[in-house]
């Protein structure tokens, strides 16, 4: 089956994003197919490069890059959720006259309508948070 | 392809920007030109009040955006009956017309629809 995952709570504040990353490993393992994951609301606090968890904490941000680089996962950052919260792709801070490299690797910034298409494409489209 | 959309909407308007977000993924989807609909529940009632002056406080008038949702072609909202009696509302309390559904019949309207938001 195909899935399409919103994941709208920080790692911070929820467990909700823990939860999708579980719920995507074992789906994999069972060989689903994870069409998009759709980071938004606080969900985009998942992408910043430099968030830095003491070292026996959860590293939420390497997870999500090192399942990117792995499975070849689509994670998506909401570009007006992003926006709003400081996290800005290196084309957008140049435009607007900042100095940000904050995405952290395997994400990439996108508008709402790769939400919408994932929702349509895949067969069961799950939120977190 | 098109896809039945239904939005629960349940925070009071002016708390943060969850409802702002979340009106976002309901224009988008009707962009889209999705079927949309919106059930409004718990304090989620609040939204669609009469006579809200947020921008006193500096706050964005989200009520408006609502209004505008028929240029859209989104006509279904739906509010659930008992949230809207615990809060001392009334359906001319509101700003827009909604079908009321009682909170018995609202996993059934819920199985109608592909997608919940």
């Amino acid at each position: 089956m195909k899935y399409a995952i919103q994941v709208n709570a920080s790692p911070n504040d929820s467990n909700s994003g823990y939860c999708a990353y579980q719920f995507i490993k074992a789906a994999l393992a069972k060989e689903h197919e994870i069409f998009r994951v759709f980071f938004y609301q606080e969900g985009i606090y998942h992408a910043f490069k430099y968030s830095t968890p003491p070292e026996d904490e959860l590293q939420m941000t390497k997870k999500w890059t090192e399942l990117a680089k792995q499975k070849g996962i689509d994670l998506v950052v909401c570009i007006s959720a992003a926006q709003r919260r400081g996290l800005l792709s290196d084309d957008e801070a140049q435009r607007q006259g900042k100095n940000d490299r904050d995405l952290a690797e395997g994400f990439r910034i996108s508008g709402l309508g790769q939400l919408l298409e994932a929702t349509l494409l895949a067969d069961r489209f799950i939120e977190f948070g | 392809m098109t896809k039945k959309f239904l939005f629960i909407m349940r925070e009071a308007p002016h708390q943060g920007i969850q409802l702002q977000e979340k009106l976002d993924v309901i224009l988008t989807a009707a962009a889209f030109d999705q079927k949309v609909a919106l059930l409004f529940l718990d304090d989620g009632v609040f939204q669609l009040k009469k006579g809200q002056q947020p921008e006193k406080q500096g706050l964005k008038d989200t009520a408006s955006i609502f209004n505008a949702l028929e240029i859209y072609d989104v006509h279904d909202l739906y509010m659930e009956v008992e949230s809207l009696q615990e809060r001392g509302l009334k359906p001319s309390d509101l700003s827009l017309t909604v079908q009321e559904f009682y909170r018995k019949d609202v996993n059934e309207l819920m199985r109608g629809y592909d997608i919940i938001f």
